[in-house]
């Protein structure tokens, strides 16, 4: 039986705000080390799904940059592996990939290629374990036409999903997608709560193409609680129940507290950040303040910015001294320097035209 | 220039107690992630060489399990790569072992013939150090040297009794070297790294190892010192040998919470250095979880109090327990309220829920690789 597994990648993750403007939604850092698409690329390995193809669209550099030839999840290898699938040119014309069964359409050839008894047609933005052989034998015991991977979710929250109705045996009859009065508690895969994902799990490792860094040092000092730390980072501050990726460094004085520092990132002396996302590589100058004050709504987009959160985006420079408030959003590659503030204020930001 | 690398990765004779009972002092497990062997295999690498051959001997298990097919180094390659060397039975040759240093690249002068390098820099599997070998390859040259030798100029740090001491005239050309020798002579110690030009290696190797000259500085360099034009080049940055004793592989281990060593040996441009992946999700440190100047690598999960430590790969420290001025090797796992201070735990040891293991004086107790306490 060959199962060839397709993992739709273009999205463009539009509510990830300025997280996604240089980089496809899939390829977002996630958990201290990974990238989004690590996880289902993972389950298809640990699930001995071996021939991988990745249909990307939307911002592909980084992600393609990071999947390379499919080295750390084993698929560089003879006789399948890891595909990457962009729209292409053809004699009939050129066309993006309209949705997402157009992008398996439009691999057509791909999939004749390998001649698979089943495809399995994934996601590359979710996060989950999960053995698709279970998913598999079901769908073979049902002599099913398509099976569709659903999760249980309580009554109350049903309205906020995509709801599969089923009869008895558990076949699909009606899809209500997020229902004022939900027939069913069956959310399909879309974006649900995160269970607790045990990622020290051997038996189920989620693999990544990650930099070759030292072990995390944690000074004398310094006060780490409840946080990951990884690989690279150099910590002389104090971090409270937050995120740490490789090479992020908190100097003396500096607090994070509930936020996600992404690779890279250097917070200089004294800074406090709470609740914020710093993008890959932003630099926090000295004694700068982020996530202080009270929540306002958001004056650049109420759609995407709608929580305390505030988001540094991408190599952006946060100058000494700043003080940025909630839901605050600066976008990537800003220089604070070259503007001439000294405060955010909670629900404003930068973003470049 | 074209240039080989060769590392000669240890014999049964090293001073590191239990920690090479199963495995060779180039395979031992340093600051967390790496092996000793990483040190010198990455700086071959980011020094353009991409021809690695590794001498092998003493149980070689873990090593060859670390390099595989030398991927991680780059070292998967059509030319060149990396080669293992392990002693072999031929026709000619019936003993299987190597008797020596130079008795082992003798026994593999066919891999030396075909290779298509031209110098070769034999470096050792269990030196500590970032470097660019690529001035001492210029150094060579320029000096028309016959050998050049790796030293340094050290402090009273260093027991000269273990080391060769060089003294040298004023254009750095070796006069003398005293190996291991209890009186001071000089303060350049010899760091057992050579650099030498190929077809005159493998000459030497004919014309010494068949009369039963096996060990290339003793036998082959040494008394040969009047006609060779043997060089020193000094390496004076940061530099260690754990296979030395217990102590130092102890004290090595316990330097890379030295910003300044961290600094050089991870940190500089272009050098990095690499080991072998395991994927291990970053480090969970739990509410409880004390930690004060320790390095703490991947997949470890931290309930309990760990300070001036080093923790390698997938540790557990369950709540209560505490672990203090010690270096714990991957898969350990220390149960609630154990305590460990002075102490080096190998690979996979499980320290039960109270128990408690400390060093007596200025000894370092070590705990062998599996043992449940």
């Amino acid at each position: 039986m060959k199962v060839i597994g397709i993992i739709l990648a273009g999205g463009q993750g539009t509510r990830l705000g300025v997280l996604t403007n240089i980089l496809a939604k899939p390829a977002v850092p996630f958990g201290g080390k990974y990238r989004m698409i690590d996880f289902t690329l993972s389950n298809c390995v640990n699930s001995g799904i071996n021939t991988v193809g990745v249909a990307t669209q939307y911002m592909p550099h980084r992600l393609v940059e990071h999947l390379g030839i499919g080295k750390p999840w084993d698929l560089d290898i003879k006789g399948g592996g890891l595909h990457i699938l962009p729209p292409y040119l053809s004699r009939s014309g050129t066309s993006w990939y309209r949705g997402t069964a157009d992008a398996i359409y439009q691999n057509m050839e791909f999939l004749d290629r390998y001649k698979p008894d089943f495809v399995v047609v994934l996601s590359g933005d979710h996060i989950y374990k999960m053995d698709y052989n279970n998913m598999i034998d079901y769908h073979i015991e049902k002599d099913a036409d398509c099976t569709i991977a659903c999760m249980e979710v309580p009554v109350s929250e049903a309205q906020r999903f995509g709801i599969m109705v089923t009869d008895p045996f558990n076949k699909i009859v009606e899809f209500q997608e997020k229902p004022k009065n939900p027939k069913g508690t069956l959310a399909s895969l879309g974006i649900y709560p995160l269970p607790l994902l045990d990622l020290h799990d051997e038996s189920w490792k989620v693999y990544t193409q990650s930099e070759e860094l030292p072990p995390a040092f944690i000074a004398n000092n310094s006060e780490v609680i409840k946080s990951i730390t990884s690989e690279g980072s150099e910590i002389y501050g104090t971090v409270e129940n937050s995120v740490l990726f490789q090479g992020v460094t908190v100097a003396e004085g500096a607090v994070v507290k509930n936020s996600v520092l992404m690779n890279h990132v250097f917070v200089d002396k004294n800074s406090y950040i709470e609740q914020s996302i710093i993008a890959e590589n932003a630099f926090i100058g000295k004694s700068v303040k982020i996530g202080v004050g009270k929540f306002a709504e958001s004056k650049i987009d109420k759609k995407i910015y709608d929580s305390e959160i505030s988001v540094i985006g991408f190599h952006s420079k946060i100058t000494d001294g700043i003080e940025i408030g909630k839901n605050c959003v600066i976008d990537n590659y800003v220089d604070l320097s070259e503007y001439n503030i000294k405060q955010i204020k909670s629900g404003e930001g930068i973003i470049k035209q | 220039m074209r240039v080989m690398g060769l590392i000669l990765s240890g014999s049964s004779e090293d001073n590191l107690d239990k920690l090479t009972a199963k495995r060779t002092s180039a395979a031992v497990p340093v600051f967390g992630k790496y092996r000793a062997i990483d040190f010198t295999l990455s700086n071959m690498v980011n020094s353009g060489i991409i021809n690695v051959g590794v001498l092998t001997q003493y149980n070689p298990r873990s090593l060859m399990d670390h390099l595989g097919s030398g991927k991680e180094w780059n070292l998967d390659r059509k030319r060149g790569g990396l080669f293992i060397l392990q002693p072999f039975m031929s026709p000619e040759n019936p003993k299987m072992h190597y008797e020596g240093t130079a008795d082992a690249l003798f026994q593999n002068l066919t891999y030396l013939r075909r290779s298509a390098e031209d110098f070769v820099l034999i470096g050792s599997g269990d030196h500590i150090y970032n470097t660019d070998y690529r001035d001492l390859f210029k150094f060579h040259v320029r000096n028309g040297a016959d050998v050049t030798l790796l030293t340094k100029t050290v402090n009273k740090d260093f027991k000269l009794s273990d080391y060769g001491q060089v003294i040298t005239d004023e254009n750095n050309r070796v006069t003398k070297i005293y190996e291991k020798v209890p009186e001071h002579h000089s303060d350049k110690i010899f760091l057992g790294v050579y650099f030498m030009n190929k077809a005159f290696l493998m000459e030497l190797l004919y014309a010494n190892v068949p009369n039963g000259k096996y060990d290339l500085l003793l036998d082959i360099i040494i008394p040969n010192l009047s006609k060779l034009r043997v060089f020193s080049y000094d390496f004076n940055n940061y530099w260690r040998n754990i296979k030395k004793s217990v102590k130092e592989y102890y004290d090595t281990n316990m330097d890379i919470l030295k910003k300044e060593i961290r600094d050089e040996l991870f940190y500089t441009p272009d050098r990095t250095i690499y080991t072998k992946l395991r994927d291990s999700a970053p480090p969970k440190i739990n509410i409880n979880a004390q930690i004060k100047n320790s390095f703490i690598a991947d997949g470890c999960i931290i309930n309990g109090v760990v300070k001036n430590s080093i923790l390698s790969r997938d540790i557990f420290v369950g709540a209560g327990a505490v672990i203090e001025d010690s270096i714990v090797l991957q898969g350990s796992v220390v149960e609630e309220g154990g305590i460990i201070r002075k102490t080096i735990i190998d690979k996979n040891v499980r320290v039960r829920s109270g128990k408690k293991m400390e060093s007596m004086g200025n000894e370092i107790s070590l705990i062998e690789k599996g043992a449940i306490i």
